[in-house]
């Protein structure tokens, strides 16, 4: 059970919240304490729009007990349009079908279950942006 | 600081050991190690290990193997750097006797996977990664080093068979080591015939994960005789960290740990690449190998992958790597593995690898154990008697 991770994480699994230095402008997500670009610790909450592209991604075969009901699905890394790099599931696309550079948005969407009786936790996921709309 | 030497060597063969506790494995291979070295007492105990809590419900390894093998009351704890856990307790034990405050040190790797069958090693090896941004999503540590490799076959434009020689070297050279994991050799057509587990990685281009244990004796270089063939300088060890999540490295194929770590290794040994007889490196997935051949800067990726055809990196070539099987072939016991690394290293300084192993009047041999994906890199250069 992983109640309270959920709970803590909440503004950045339904929110994609992070942070944005006060000093030089630079943004983070996951929030931090300490700016990575110039170590300032002025660091407000900045909410990410939840677009980007593909940088990279694979489909996994081979996973862990928490999503063994799951495979195969895609991960991927995406570069958010802020200049930010996130990690995510890939949802509504086959495999065959993403590519590197490929436009994707945020969805919310359930990520797995604690257990028969558990609870379900959601969070981002990823799905293609339609192209030429 | 004073200089530092390996005065023993010992380790326990890398495989599934259902009828063997964490305990044995590693007090087995002290054991061993002190036998080697002629020893009877030690100072100093590191033990390195990822998993003990996660996969044997043990922590506190440090009592545990000292109690066991004998050496109840001197201080001993673990080390845990992920799957450079090993080379990192090493590296404790160098700093622990060039400090002067201690004058015969162990550094022992142990993992043990095989304990519960329920527990899935899996899950375990997952705890390296990010485990708010990036394992509780569904990332698997394998998936992240897909991640890097599906990102370097895009951006470099390489074939992606050639990656199959470097497992099929690790095997060819595991068959000559009686304590490797695997004694048979893989051909072209088994690796692209070989199942995916996350893509574009498949089963062959990973590294087996096993149980096993090494050990290293470390002693002040001025308490031993230098005309003595089997002791075995170190002339660095140097650790460095890079961002524990992928997300955060903005030059994704740059393994920046691993160029920091040579940099300080080299300059605090006093040679260059070029000096070197061996390269033990962390062949936990083929994508690594390359990645870290560039990163130490050695060659290229690219290069890499065209000069392993032309037997560069062979025994008989001029930079022999994977010497006694690397990870793929002699196995990967997580913990252990940075230990098994120094250990081949030093038997092959001595020239006591099995004869179609051994590299020829071998002088200097650089190892090399990552953690996570590159997230602890220790670089270690010793110096045989030849
Ligand atoms: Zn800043």
């Amino acid at each position: 059970m992983d109640i309270p991770r959920y709970w803590r994480l909440k503004d950045q699994r339904y929110r994609l919240q992070g942070t944005v230095c006060e000093d030089c402008g630079h943004y983070s997500f996951p929030p931090r304490l300490v700016c990575p670009n110039c170590k300032s610790k002025r660091q407000k909450p900045f909410a990410f729009s939840g677009k980007g592209t593909v940088f990279s991604f694979t489909t996994i075969y081979q996973t862990i007990e928490r999503y063994q009901d799951q495979v195969p699905y895609l991960v991927a890394l995406i570069d958010l349009e802020e200049g930010v790099r996130i990690t995510a599931q890939l949802t509504d696309v086959d495999s065959d079908e993403v590519e590197i550079g490929m436009p994707v948005e945020m969805v919310v969407r359930k990520f797995y279950a604690d257990g028969d009786n558990g609870p379900i936790f959601y969070g981002y996921k990823f799905r293609p942006i339609a192209t030429g709309s | 600081m004073e200089k530092v030497a390996i005065i023993g060597i010992g380790q326990v063969p890398v495989r599934e050991y259902w009828d063997k506790s964490l305990r044995e494995l590693g007090a087995r291979a002290l054991l061993n190690a002190l036998e080697d070295a002629g020893r009877d007492q030690i100072d100093g105990l590191y033990v390195g290990n990822m998993m003990s809590g996660t996969l044997s419900e043990q922590e506190h390894l440090g009592a545990l193997i000292a109690d066991y093998a004998g050496f109840t009351g001197v201080e001993s704890l673990k080390v845990e750097a992920a799957c450079a856990s090993g080379a990192a307790a090493f590296r404790q034990a160098v700093l622990a006797v060039a400090s002067g405050q201690k004058q015969c040190v162990a550094a022992v790797g142990v993992e043990k996977l095989t304990e519960f069958s329920g527990r899935r090693a899996s899950d375990a090896l997952a705890e390296a990664a990010d485990a708010d941004f990036e394992t509780s999503l569904g990332l698997t540590f394998v998936a992240l080093n897909a991640l890097v490799m599906q990102r370097f076959l895009y951006e470099r434009k390489v074939n992606r068979d050639d990656f199959a020689l470097f497992p099929m070297l690790a095997h060819r050279n595991a068959v000559h080591n009686p304590n490797a994991m695997f004694h048979h050799e893989i051909t072209f057509d088994q690796y692209k015939k070989a199942k995916m587990i996350a893509e574009p990685i498949n089963l062959l281009d990973s590294s087996p994960i096993a149980d096993g244990a090494a050990a290293v004796i470390i002693v002040p270089a001025k308490a031993v005789n230098a005309s003595n063939k089997r002791i075995v300088d170190v002339l660095a060890s140097a650790l460095a960290t890079d961002s524990i999540a992928l997300h955060d490295r903005p030059e994704l194929l740059r393994l920046k740990a691993v160029e920091q770590s040579v940099k300080r290794a080299l300059d605090s040994a006093g040679i260059t690449l070029r000096d070197l007889s061996l390269f033990e490196l962390h062949d936990a997935f083929s994508i690594m190998s390359i990645l870290s051949l560039e990163a130490s800067g050695i060659m290229s990726a690219e290069e890499a992958l065209q000069k392993i055809k032309e037997g560069y990196f062979d025994i008989s070539g001029s930079l022999p790597i994977a010497t006694m099987g690397g990870l793929k072939g002699r196995g990967h016991p997580v913990g252990a593995t940075g230990i098994y690394q120094i250990v081949e290293a030093v038997t092959q300084l001595r020239g006591q690898a099995p004869e179609p192993i051994q590299v020829a009047h071998p002088k200097y041999a650089m190892t090399q154990n990552i953690g996570g994906t590159g997230a602890t890199v220790v670089t270690t250069i010793l110096k045989g008697q030849n």
